[in-house]
């Protein structure tokens, strides 16, 4: 619904504009952190909105998706059209890349034509300099009738330029041209022309398009300039041999940044403080109150717990959401879609879904928050359920573990294996998915590669902001909740508190659960209990196999995989697999159930419960029947 | 010839855009018949390909471009 302006006090601006044409960056320089990022109902856009108090009035400022027309085709324009025709604005301001005005201006004459007064903001004023573009203010706003502004989007002087038309504007003394009038009055002609369908659209936007030729006839100088920036650095990053492997350089860069040399490191201190000095502080505290024993054990392996492993994702998604912003605050990430663009059509996801996927090797959150960036619902949705199929680093010890204690031989290549089965059923799930909801929705592509720029960095740590707190507050309760469970089920049953966990609930819904792993080759108890508590987080499983065949303090870390192995080697594990049971149990433990952390991060982002617990159940039927697969066929060809 | 027949750096005119599903974003985002388009280059694979038009560049895939008449103005 939208606001009504009751509040005679509160001026209400909404920004609406083509994308990349620095309207997101005026917003975040008018507002700074005094904004608020939430959704529009039913889909997963973006809402911006942020206030501003200037020389004593209050503003309020909407910052609308980014669209090229408002036809209502996709959820965004059908945002755009409907508030700017239900709310009540003061005003609405086009933000307009001079640089780029003829089809800028598109947007502008068409929401003109709906009678929705604009005032004009021309922005990247310097780049239109750069390129010899020159227009008259003065003759535009005779032209259309309304106002005109000029501005470059960081300079202070622009944003100061900006609220003072913001406070003093009266757009009532504003109207249609004669000219735009006139325009007007042949678009009805059109319509009531008799035309229908494609060819009303075509004859519609052709006198559009003759309209704008027309205005820029007589207000715009366009002179010629030798060959810009962005086609120089173009014919490196897009064109030519070295573009992949520099696009492969720049990918490589951002997983070290997030996994090795920033972000992880971070993350590891962090764990270190929670399960370190602040457990032990806690734990002395409430042994000095004289908690009880279960209400302890609560707070420390159950709350604790649940916190700390929401909160030392946060520095992964930082990192990698500050590389993001910054590489497509610089025009790159279209580049990426472009030379991409073919390999990932071929396994059915969009060029842009190349960076967050990749991502999905360290973790699975940052990679399927990563999906916002995408353009349309569809290759959203299936990013986002592509995502957890990689070998994430949790899961990495587990496959270590087992390649070391059953193929000796052969572990490395046997690890390797296990990533092609993630990227293979990445890929195969995608196809699935495609034809069992998007069969008719054509692939199409069509994509605007926009000149190269410095991103603003106010809007860079702005969207990095946005994206960790978004993550420790909505997908943080349903972790934190969905961990407090799964260490109540392994300490509890139902006689109260168990000193063992081969006691517990977890326990007996392992053996529930290890009966449907019958005809895989692993259908026990503990395999049922590692497979439940690896979807608290995958790196349980290894520790909860030491738990349950008595070696509790063995490592859970993948370097630590040989010596891991050997130390099993001599429990009860060795038996409880063959080989081929082995193999089977890493094929399910790659493809299965994401960890809770992943999972409430699908339910924030497609703000659905439905898709998350499709996710669930989805990935574990499909881990189900691959590893039966792997397991009955290895049988069939003779394999122990 | 159609536009995905054009050498790099060739300068065509738009005659028909075609029947397809990308027609009305494509006139939208001012691909219209008339509209002169440069043919800037084609990703490292040799498919989509990019044009630059109406003081943009644009980026489409051979297939789509295949449906454009074009002719040649330089």
């Amino acid at each position: 619904m939208a606001t009504m302006a009751t509040d005679n006090n509160i001026i209400r601006v909404a920004l609406t504009g083509n994308p990349n044409t620095g309207k997101s960056t005026i917003f975040n320089e008018i507002t700074g952190a005094r904004q608020k990022i939430g959704n529009w109902p039913g889909v997963t856009v973006d809402k911006k909105e942020g206030h501003v108090t200037f020389e004593g009035k209050h503003i309020q400022v909407i910052d609308l998706p980014g669209t090229y027309s408002v036809n209502a085709r996709s959820p965004e324009e059908k945002i755009v059209i409907d508030y700017l025709q239900e709310a009540q604005l003061d005003l609405v301001v086009d933000v307009i890349d001079s640089s780029n005005i003829e089809r800028n201006l598109f947007l502008t004459v068409q929401l003109l034509e709906k009678g929705i007064p604009l005032m004009l903001d021309l922005n990247m004023q310097d780049e239109a300099k750069r390129r010899g573009i020159k227009i008259d203010v003065k003759k535009l706003e005779k032209k259309l009738g309304f106002p005109v502004l000029l501005t470059v989007a960081r300079d202070g002087k622009s944003i100061k330029n900006l609220l003072n038309v913001f406070t003093s504007v009266s757009m009532e003394s504003y109207g249609p041209s004669e000219d735009l009038q006139a325009h007007i009055a042949k678009i009805q002609e059109i319509e009531n022309s008799g035309l229908t369908g494609m060819d009303l659209q075509e004859a519609i936007i052709k006198q559009r398009y003759a309209f704008i030729d027309e205005i820029l006839g007589e207000v715009a100088e366009f002179s010629s300039v030798g060959s810009t920036l962005t086609e120089k650095l173009d014919s490196v990053l897009a064109n030519g041999v070295l573009a992949l492997p520099l696009f492969l350089a720049i990918l490589y860069a951002v997983f070290q940044i997030t996994f090795e040399w920033i972000g992880q490191p971070i993350a590891d201190a962090l764990e270190e403080v929670i399960t370190g000095d602040f457990t032990e502080w806690v734990a002395g505290a409430l042994e000095g109150a004289q908690v009880a024993d279960w209400m302890q054990a609560l707070i420390l392996d159950g709350i604790i717990g649940g916190v700390g492993s929401v909160i030392i994702f946060v520095p992964l998604i930082f990192m990698l959401f500050f590389c993001l912003s910054f590489l497509d605050g610089t025009g790159y990430m279209a580049r990426v879609a472009f030379i991409m663009d073919p390999i990932m059509r071929r396994a059915g996801l969009s060029g842009k879904s190349v960076m967050p996927l990749m991502m999905g090797f360290g973790c699975g959150v940052p990679s399927i928050m990563g999906a916002r960036a995408l353009d349309n619902e569809k290759d959203r949705i299936l990013s986002i359920l592509a995502a957890p199929f990689l070998t994430c680093g949790a899961k990495l010890p587990i496959m270590a573990l087992f390649a070391a204690m059953f193929f000796p031989d052969n572990a490395a290549n046997v690890v390797f294996a296990m990533y092609i089965v993630g990227v293979v059923m990445a890929i195969v799930s995608t196809k699935l998915l495609t034809a069992a909801k998007y069969k008719d929705e054509t692939a199409t592509f069509l994509l605007e590669l926009p000149p190269y720029r410095m991103p603003d960095m106010k809007t860079v740590l702005l969207e990095t902001w946005d994206k960790g707190k978004g993550y420790l507050v909505k997908a943080g309760t349903i972790i934190f909740v969905g961990c407090v469970l799964i260490w109540f089920l392994g300490a509890f049953n139902m006689d109260g508190m168990v000193e063992e966990q081969s006691e517990s609930f977890l326990a007996s819904i392992g053996a529930v659960v290890g009966a449907i792993f019958t005809f895989h080759g692993f259908g026990n108890w503990e395999a049922g209990a590692a497979v439940i508590s690896g979807i608290l987080a995958k790196e349980s499983v290894v520790s909860t196999i030491g738990v349950l065949y008595g070696l509790p303090d063995i490592s859970a870390e993948a370097e630590d995989a040989v010596e891991t192995a050997e130390a099993l080697s001599a429990t009860g594990m060795a038996a409880a697999f063959t080989s081929l049971s082995a193999l089977a149990f890493m094929v399910f433990s790659q493809i299965y159930t994401p960890c809770v952390t992943a999972l409430g991060t699908i339910k924030k982002e497609t703000n659905s419960w439905k898709m998350m617990f499709f996710a669930a159940g989805y990935m574990f039927a499909l881990a189900w029947v691959v590893s039966l697969i792997v397991y009955q066929g290895g049988k069939l060809l003779g394999f122990e | 010839m159609t536009l995905k027949e054009c050498k790099t750096g060739m300068s065509v005119r738009v005659e028909n855009i075609g029947d397809s599903l990308l027609k009305e974003r494509l006139m939208t985002m001012g691909l219209i018949p008339g509209t002169t388009v440069k043919v800037l280059r084609s990703a490292p694979l040799g498919d989509p390909m990019a044009i630059g038009i109406r003081s943009y560049n644009l980026a489409m895939r051979r297939e789509d471009a295949d449906k454009i008449v074009v002719t040649q103005v330089g």
